[in-house]
């Protein structure tokens, strides 16, 4: 144990935890919004590292934080086509069959990825230098990545509680029927928030591919991470998720301190599991 | 036959095209040893092993293939390996790609004794998927060659037909420990921190102990998983213990992340081993973090094993030289051997010796002839332990260790820095 290492330790998780909360923040507006516990999430997050990587290594060598910007589209325009293939015909249907449906997804994703570009580790070989001050140093990609996470993160919250198409969307959560009699389309809507959150997604994996290697599998341990931000910030509710995942971070940078690294996983699960036990509702409440 | 019958069959077909390889040498009109007339008998010799084609162990997998690849043409166009009796075995190998996976391993090995009926069987690549591959062999009774597996706890299961050519993990880091030391006898605190898999683990059991009877305090023993991309909390650590050297390391990919984010991290130890990832060639991809990177390798091309250094060893010198085999291996595959690929060929080069000894594909024949093996090659001295709890384990090769060093160009180039007597450059301290 060095208390030394504990500031550092922290500010890596902390930085790591915006970027989880990102992530998180997918997978909780489509729970939220539509009552969808979606399965994809992962592959989906492999995906926008993916993309972020062909653009780098193609021919038009992308800047790897254009090709962020580009994974916010792509992810917009592959929610909203997922949704209207997969989800449409079953949203109204029991949560296990829409959980299936997207584990079928899943599946699919998985299968063409590592068919197209194999499970051997990949990575984005991008550096923005680093600044130290003590024995604090913080990576360049590191910062930008906060920096990405936090200017999305408000842009959702700016497009949910500042814009029209926002609104409709928390009708659409709120009360479907109610939101249809005022004249909201809400298939429309629910495609809408799909893509949102799988944009959400695509966004975190490529932030995610200028920070570490990756393969198509690399999706599924942020998946399960999510799930744990999920339940700790509140079902439901994205700043619950980007706070829940801000925790995690910085709980996996603290922890290293004092145990093991290989121990890590298993405190989250415990807190994961006292959460659910203590309180369900997670740190801000289950809401849309 | 129903149509999704037939669609099934096709899709396995597909599958089966797309992940195995046959290599079929063309016996016909290859030249004889010696300009004799032809053979009274040939027979195919059936090779299986699997590959990583795919997955964490592809780059090192591969270069262990074009190994054996590279040993099959060259005993093909040699005529095939003669035996006393006059019959001629024509290799002929199949490979499947294992995806990195030792489930898939045990799979397909039995698959390539039950199915493939293969004569006799090479390693895949990487310790674990050895270990998983050792485990099928030796209850089918096939002896197996390994190349790619350096892990101790395998070979000290008491297997009876698994022969093992790479020195044991337990060398790894010991002969890197004394290279340390020789170069600056003031260096007390080291941190280790490996990857948790068996070879790595084997390595470090072997490590850690030596490490301390020199005299060096240990302040930071971390392992970390297998797939493990973020090393932050493991630097921050390293950072606060301040040590003066770091060696660890796992396999060629987090070895690679972890090099990479020392240097991000502006880590200041004077002396850095890592295992695996330093002795390839993609490891200078990471430019100026590779550089004064020490690797503990098998094999290195100007280290040159030779029948001089046979004969002080009054052992016999078997195959081709270093020089034929990089020379050979360039014009084949258009790249420098490393020593994955050297270790392919050397385990194709042992099995043809044992089978020239034993004169027969017999298991029993082949493993008496293997059991009393002490002989030379271009990748140095191979002998098997006979001993009941470590039967196969390598007990004569050496290890030789590298450095990434920037030359007068600023180029990075792989030096070998030890042994002595083959080192192409000074071993140096981190600046």
């Amino acid at each position: 144990m060095s208390l030394e290492a504990l500031i550092p330790s922290a500010i890596d998780g902390l930085m790591l935890g915006f970027v989880y909360g990102l992530a998180a923040m997918g997978l909780t507006l489509i729970f939220g919004v539509m009552r969808v516990i979606n399965l994809s999430h992962g592959p989906v997050i492999a995906l926008g590292m993916f993309v972020v990587y062909t653009l780098f290594t193609g021919p038009l060598g992308v800047n790897p934080y254009l090709g962020i910007v580009a994974a916010l589209v792509i992810g917009l325009a592959f929610g909203v086509v997922e949704y209207f293939v997969a989800l449409d015909r079953v949203i109204n249907a029991p949560e296990l069959t829409t959980l299936l449906a997207t584990f079928s997804v899943n599946l699919m994703i998985i299968g063409i990825a590592t068919s197209v570009f194999t499970t051997t580790p990949r990575a984005v070989d991008v550096s923005l230098g680093s600044v130290g001050i003590g024995n604090v140093t913080v990576l360049g990609t590191h910062a930008v990545a906060v920096l990405v996470a936090i200017v999305v993160a408000a842009g959702l919250y700016g497009l949910l509680f500042r814009t029209r198409v926002g609104k409709s969307i928390r009708a659409v959560a709120n009360n479907r029927a109610a939101a249809e009699l005022m004249g909201i389309d809400s298939r429309r809507m629910l495609a809408l928030a799909f893509g949102i959150g799988t944009s959400l997604a695509m966004v975190s994996g490529a932030l995610l591919s200028t920070l570490f290697p990756f393969n198509p599998l690399s999706g599924t341990g942020y998946e399960v991470k999510s799930f744990v931000i999920v339940v700790l910030g509140g079902l439901g509710n994205p700043t619950g998720a980007l706070l829940g995942g801000i925790v995690i971070g910085l709980l996996e940078g603290v922890t290293t301190v004092f145990i093991p690294v290989s121990w890590v996983p298993v405190l989250e699960y415990v807190i994961f599991i006292l959460i659910l036990l203590v309180r369900p509702a997670g740190l801000l409440g289950a809401r849309a | 036959m129903r149509p999704t019958r037939i669609v099934a069959i096709a899709i396995v077909g597909l599958v089966a095209a797309a992940c195995g390889g046959t290599t079929t040498p063309q016996a016909s009109g290859a030249p004889t040893a010696g300009g004799s007339a032809a053979p009274a008998v040939s027979k195919a010799l059936n090779i299986g092993f699997t590959n990583s084609q795919t997955g964490a162990q592809q780059v090192a997998s591969t270069k262990q293939t074009e190994g054996i690849k590279l040993w099959v043409d060259q005993v093909t166009k040699a005529g095939g390996i003669k035996l006393k009796d006059g019959t001629v075995l024509m290799p002929k190998v199949t490979f499947y790609d294992d995806g990195s996976a030792t489930d898939r391993v045990q799979q397909l090995y039995t698959k390539l004794i039950n199915d493939d009926k293969v004569d006799v069987l090479l390693s895949p690549y990487s310790s674990s998927l050895v270990k998983a591959a050792a485990v099928v062999s030796e209850q089918n009774g096939k002896v197996m060659i390994t190349a790619g597996g350096a892990d101790d706890a395998t070979m000290e299961q008491g297997f009876t037909n698994i022969y093992q050519v790479y020195s044991p993990g337990s060398k790894y880091l010991t002969g890197a420990i004394d290279l340390m030391l020789k170069l600056d006898p003031s260096i007390k605190k080291v941190a280790i921190v490996n990857e948790k898999d068996s070879f790595s683990v084997s390595v470090v059991t072997a490590a850690k102990p030596y490490a301390e009877s020199k005299g060096l305090q240990v302040v930071v023993n971390q392992g970390y998983d297998t797939g493990t991309t973020d090393f932050a909390p493991f630097i921050n650590q390293i950072v606060a213990a301040a040590p003066d050297a770091i060696i660890g390391g796992g396999h060629l990919v987090d070895g690679t992340a972890f090099a990479k984010a020392l240097k991000e991290k502006n880590v200041s130890a004077r002396f850095v081993a890592l295992l695996v990832a330093p002795p390839e060639p993609t490891f200078a991809d990471i430019g100026d973090a590779a550089n004064f990177t020490v690797g503990p390798s098998q094999w290195e091309i100007p280290v040159k094993y030779n029948e001089a250094a046979a004969k002080a060893l009054n052992i016999p010198f078997y195959g081709i030289t270093s020089d034929s085999f990089t020379s050979a291996y360039r014009a084949m595959f258009n790249s420098a051997p490393s020593y994955h690929s050297a270790g392919g060929f050397a385990a194709g080069l042992i099995l043809q010796r044992a089978l020239e000894d034993a004169g027969s594909t017999d298991p029993a024949k082949l493993r008496a002839s293997l059991d009393k093996t002490d002989v030379m090659t271009f990748f140095g001295r191979t002998k098997f332990s006979t001993d009941a709890k470590t039967h196969g384990k390598q007990v004569a090769h050496d290890m030789v260790y590298i450095q990434w060093q920037k030359g007068s160009d600023g180029k990075l180039a792989a030096q070998v820095v030890w042994p002595t007597e083959a080192k192409t450059a000074e071993a140096q301290l981190r600046k």
